[in-house]
């Protein structure tokens, strides 16, 4: 059913078709969903070894790699630690009642600990990050795109792809471990703030029993996952925003398809990654 | 791929462009002399924009060749391409400065790329180009500040940064009243007198082109129709080109 649900929300992203009137045929409409659907696959593919070989080659564009990261991490790092406290406070208090009702209130740190730093911190650290910065890639390349100030950039002899996209999904596979700490940071100072209102413990005992049987194993692999969705968000943030077509009205099909296709494919490489985590790691 | 000494600026050789079905350019040929001024008139839609991306290479033609001072450009990679751009300046019809930077950063930024000026020397260059279109006072404005004749002269800065030997225009006047029309058309003017450079202007603006054109060219479905000094062309018996003068004056 899941697998149904993401090919309807990645076909009705990438392609117009549906919003098409003029074709009513159902037969039409698959055919062309499948073959947008392909082509879709197919440029993102050559995009993103045109993107890789950029990255690779000299020379290295560190000034603006540094501008991207403040953007891209700093700027995002508030909206992500609310994210993270909220997720913390709303943990403690939802588990709190339910661990009461078990007779395993003790487990309540642990299980905060655990659920922040497995799975809520980098998740909601990626679905943050491709909300804002998957809209704002988008925008900003679509705008580019066609104001002709890609165009412009070629023209001057610099290649567009080193600039501007490398530097971006660089940016975002640097930056999106870093943001899932702070997110996992607030999230179990909060939580813990939130499950010490309802219910004293101190800060020492909390931390204590909630780490105490945390391994490397299950604190690394999860945060390093986040960059994988950094570079997925960077991928496809930078490919919608560079095909943008139609003026303004395309800037904003860009930045909603890019924010729409970065979460879908963050959720879609967190559901491998876990399992690809569980079975290396385990 | 071998420079030749006494190759002419630009050669287009029966160069074609589709865009889907519809059919752009359609075996056009054309020759620019080093320090020659071309004016590319033409209806609109009738590729005259499309001519100048596929000179500079920003985007592919399906057949045909363009030879930039004796090296072919069709089929280099990214890397060759860009080496050919270098002696290339190019005038965006909308001027396409980057809505990010100042005016200032605008024009230092192919300078910033490709040469290794101390910041001073770049400065002190970014300085003397806006001065000779007249923006000198504008250094820490942002493109969203400035008026489009502004926005273009500054684009015409940043186009001659690198000092290029060939200026391509698209549309300089378009969207100008007839006062600013008339002093960016001096100013390529002046330009062309004090640099000597090859330079193709697409534009509909035949007065300003009369101006400071040698030759002009009139493209009609995909093709070079007529060409020549506007004089010669005023002599032209061709429905179309009778017309087209006619409508334009």
């Amino acid at each position: 059913m899941s697998i149904y649900l993401a090919s309807l929300v990645l076909a009705t992203a990438i392609s117009g078709t549906l919003a098409n009137p003029r074709l009513g045929d159902q037969g039409k409409v698959l055919k062309s969903l499948l073959v947008e659907g392909f082509e879709w696959f197919g440029e993102l593919g050559i995009f993103s070894a045109r993107v890789f070989r950029a990255t690779l080659s000299p020379p290295y564009e560190i000034r603006e790699l540094v501008r991207q990261c403040d953007a891209i991490g700093a700027k995002s790092l508030p909206l992500v630690a609310l994210a993270g406290a909220a997720i913390g406070v709303v943990l403690s208090l939802q588990t709190h009642d339910a661990l009461i009702r078990f007779g395993a209130k003790s487990l309540l740190p642990p299980v905060i600990v655990f659920t922040i730093i497995k799975e809520s911190g980098p998740v909601i650290t990626g679905m943050v990050v491709a909300g804002r910065v998957g809209a704002g890639i988008g925008a900003e390349l679509g705008s580019m795109k066609v104001t002709e100030q890609i165009d412009a950039m070629e023209a001057s002899a610099v290649d567009p792809y080193k600039f501007l996209v490398a530097t971006r999904v660089l940016a975002c596979i640097l930056m999106l471990p870093l943001l899932t700490l702070a997110a996992d940071f607030s999230g179990l100072m909060l939580g813990w703030l939130a499950n010490t209102l309802a219910d004293p413990i101190s800060f020492r005992l909390f931390f204590e029993n909630g780490f105490k049987n945390l391994r490397f194993s299950d604190f690394i692999p999860p945060t390093l996952k986040t960059a994988v969705f950094g570079l997925i968000i960077g991928v496809i943030a930078s490919f919608q925003g560079m095909r943008t077509k139609g003026g303004t009205e395309g800037v904003g099909r860009s930045a909603t398809s890019a924010v729409v296709l970065a979460s879908l494919f963050v959720i879609l490489a967190d559901v491998l990654l876990v399992r690809l985590i569980l079975m290396l790691w385990s | 791929m071998n420079k030749q000494p006494d190759a002419p600026s630009i050669a287009i050789e029966n160069l074609h462009k589709k865009f889907g079905d519809q059919t752009v350019l359609n075996g056009i040929s054309l020759k620019v002399e080093h320090g020659e001024t071309v004016a590319v008139l033409g209806r609109s839609g009738t590729g005259k924009s499309v001519l100048l991306k596929l000179i500079i290479g920003l985007q592919p033609s399906d057949s045909g060749s363009v030879t930039i001072e004796g090296q072919q450009v069709t089929g280099l990679d990214v890397k060759q391409l860009n080496e050919v751009r270098k002696k290339i300046g190019f005038l965006f019809q909308q001027a396409a400065l980057y809505d990010s930077l100042t005016v200032e950063e605008n024009v230092a930024f192919p300078l910033s790329r490709h040469t290794t000026m101390s910041d001073a020397d770049r400065s002190k260059r970014v300085r003397e180009l806006l001065g000779s279109v007249g923006m000198d006072q504008d250094l820490k404005k942002m493109p969203s500040e400035l008026s489009g004749g502004m926005q273009k002269r500054v684009g015409l800065a940043r186009a001659l940064a690198l000092d290029p030997n060939i200026v391509l225009f698209d549309e300089p006047t378009a969207g100008l009243d007839p006062i600013t029309a008339a002093e960016i058309g001096q100013l390529i003017l002046e330009l062309k007198k004090k640099r000597q450079m090859t330079a193709v202007v697409v534009t509909h603006d035949i007065r300003g082109a009369k101006v400071f054109s040698d030759r002009m060219v009139l493209i009609h479905e995909g093709n070079i129709l007529a060409e020549g000094p506007l004089a010669e062309l005023e002599k032209s018996q061709q429905p179309v080109v009778v017309q087209f003068l006619k409508d334009s004056s």
